[in-house]
């Protein structure tokens, strides 16, 4: 067996079996277990068709879950792409301690969400926090950032903006410099200025880059920053930063409500899926396969 | 003339732009840095100090009393290993299988794997990989820490995408000088492939280290925690309002992908956009 029949699947095997078991297998179970009410310890199963679902649309603070996610996920997407595009453009200049730069700015790229979590729950600290002190000179007021309603969102989302931001630099610097230079000396011949030249000349050119940024983060949003709101808020003050993930942990794992987190996983997939379909839709220009 | 002074004030405005940028980036690090070298009583004076009076390492030394954060380092360091290596060989011959072969079903597969790409299994599948585990009787074993992620669309992708660029030449003489299948993978695909999979690897390990929901769940017994899951611990734990240790705990956690990230940055910034990106 040279170049066998059977090489391709052998070498597929490893990949095919762990994605089935761990990804596939899991998800028709969530999918299955949505159908029925099971008891806690998962000992029996009643089928009760769409009832999980009713159950959780009807339910105030899901809807509440959703609406937290949405602002949270579109509020840090926005500010990291357009702050994400402009920094970028600074990065690609050749000035003294451009490299010094680059590093320090990557930097919150690798640690995790937890630690950035942890970083800004001090910087915020109502009575040490160097956050307050600096308001409280400015204004002389102080805020409860973490337990008071609007501000817990607010520093969640600053929070995330900080540590997703580095992403989206990487992606729109390494999109920058691979613009050729012709196209930039042509446009300077035609007297655009710097502002023209970056949003109608090289925002278009890397519009693919900014359609993958806001897939990926998204996904970040969605998932990732469990550790921030784990950390800093779990979720409080009143659930207002309770996302939809969150939501999913309590439920499933606080609450026993295992039918029910099962239908918010269905919940999570679908749109997931959805966002997915529209990555191959639109984006699949750039991602070249076949 | 002209055009010089305007090219002046451009540089002027970018240095000073990008030294206020990297200031905020960085600064969250310059003051836990501070913060883990002082004493409680320091921490909490106010106005606040930006600076330790003395550096000693008694909080780094408390933090790793306080919770068992050495046995947590080796736990995180086995687990972002082992996953890393995992995805290596799966995603490698994963991606042998498709660029370099054709067989009935490909498409199929293929589309079959493509799927998964944004579906972080380990968040939106929770429950059930949860009960999958506890069915196994996984939970609380570096099994379940490791094993459902040793194989990833991603890296399946981002190897495939650089053994298509490798010329089919190379893949026909090896076959008329009677090499097998796997002799030309061990022996010439794998060789021409070093840079890429060293930055794989990289991009893995920072990311398993960096996990936290998973392990969160997985794991009940603090011997079996891993670091991401220890910085919590430091936070609700007895610490709670002693800073100066949570953050010389959270330095730690971070050290390792810091290291890395300093270190190899250049091949790490390009393998990331690589991984995400075909020109």
């Amino acid at each position: 067996m040279k170049w066998g029949k059977y090489t391709p699947y052998l070498l597929l095997a490893p990949t095919l079996i762990i994605i089935a078991l761990f990804i596939y297998w899991p998800a028709i179970n969530s999918f299955l277990m949505s159908f029925y009410k099971i008891s806690p310890f998962g000992d029996k199963r009643i089928f009760a068709g769409f009832d999980n679902y009713i159950k959780l649309f009807e339910n105030e603070a899901y809807w509440e879950a959703l609406r937290v996610t949405f602002i949270y996920i579109v509020t840090t997407v926005i500010i990291v792409i357009i702050l994400g595009y402009l920094i970028a453009q600074l990065l690609d200049n050749k000035v003294f301690g451009v490299k010094i730069y680059r590093t320090l700015i990557f930097v919150p790229y690798v640690i995790s969400f937890t630690i950035g979590g942890a970083l800004w729950t001090f910087m915020l600290n109502p009575v040490a926090g160097h956050v307050n002190y600096i308001l409280s000179r400015i204004t002389g007021e102080s805020i409860n950032w973490l337990n008071q309603v609007p501000y817990a969102l607010i520093s969640i989302i600053v929070a995330s903006v900080w540590k997703m931001l580095p992403f989206s630099i990487i992606f729109y610097l390494a999109g920058l410099q691979s613009i050729s230079e012709s196209i930039i000396e042509s446009s300077l011949i035609d007297g655009a200025n710097v502002w023209q030249r970056m949003w109608k000349i090289k925002f278009p050119i890397l519009s693919p880059i900014t359609f993958y940024l806001v897939i990926m983060n998204i996904t970040n949003g969605m998932f990732e920053s469990f550790g921030i709101i784990d950390i800093m808020t779990r979720g409080g003050p009143l659930g207002s930063t309770t996302t939809l993930i969150y939501k999913l942990y309590q439920d499933a794992f606080f609450f026993q409500k295992t039918s029910l987190a099962a239908a918010e996983s269905v919940v999570l997939f679908i749109i997931m899926s959805f966002i997915t379909f529209l990555y191959f839709r639109f984006g699949e220009k750039r991602v070249h396969y076949q | 003339m002209r055009k010089s002074t305007r090219e002046k004030v451009n540089y002027v405005f970018v240095e000073l732009g990008l030294i206020i940028v990297s200031f905020f980036m960085f600064l969250p690090f310059i003051l836990a840095i501070s913060m883990s070298f002082m004493e409680p009583t320091e921490v909490f004076s106010y106005p606040p100090k930006f600076f330790p009076s003395s550096i000693n390492f008694k909080n780094y030394i408390t933090a790793i009393e306080l919770v068992p954060m050495g046995r947590m380092l080796f736990n995180s360091l086995l687990v972002a290993s082992f996953t890393t290596l995992g995805k290596l060989i799966t995603g490698t011959f994963a991606a042998y299988a498709f660029s370099s072969f054709r067989f009935k079903g490909k498409n199929i597969l293929f589309s079959t794997l493509f799927v998964t790409l944004f579906l972080p299994a380990e968040t939106v599948m929770i429950l059930p990989l949860f009960m999958l585990m506890s069915n196994l009787g996984w939970v609380n074993t570096y099994w379940a820490l490791i094993i459902p992620f040793t194989a990833s669309a991603t890296n399946t992708f981002l190897f495939r995408q650089h053994f298509m660029t490798i010329p089919r030449s190379l893949e026909d003489a090896a076959k008329i000088d009677g090499a097998s299948a796997m002799q030309y993978f061990f022996k010439v695909l794998i060789p021409l492939s070093g840079p890429i999979i060293a930055g794989a690897a990289i991009i893995n390990f920072v990311y398993a280290w960096n996990m936290y929901l998973w392990p969160l769940i997985v794991t009940m017994q603090d011997n079996m925690r891993t670091v991401q899951v220890g910085v919590k611990m430091l936070i609700s734990g007895e610490t709670s309002n002693n800073w100066g240790v949570i953050m010389a705990g959270t330095l730690l956690v971070a050290l390792p992908t810091l290291i890395i990230f300093f270190l190899l940055q250049d091949l790490f910034v390009k393998s990331l956009v690589n991984s995400g990106l075909k020109e």
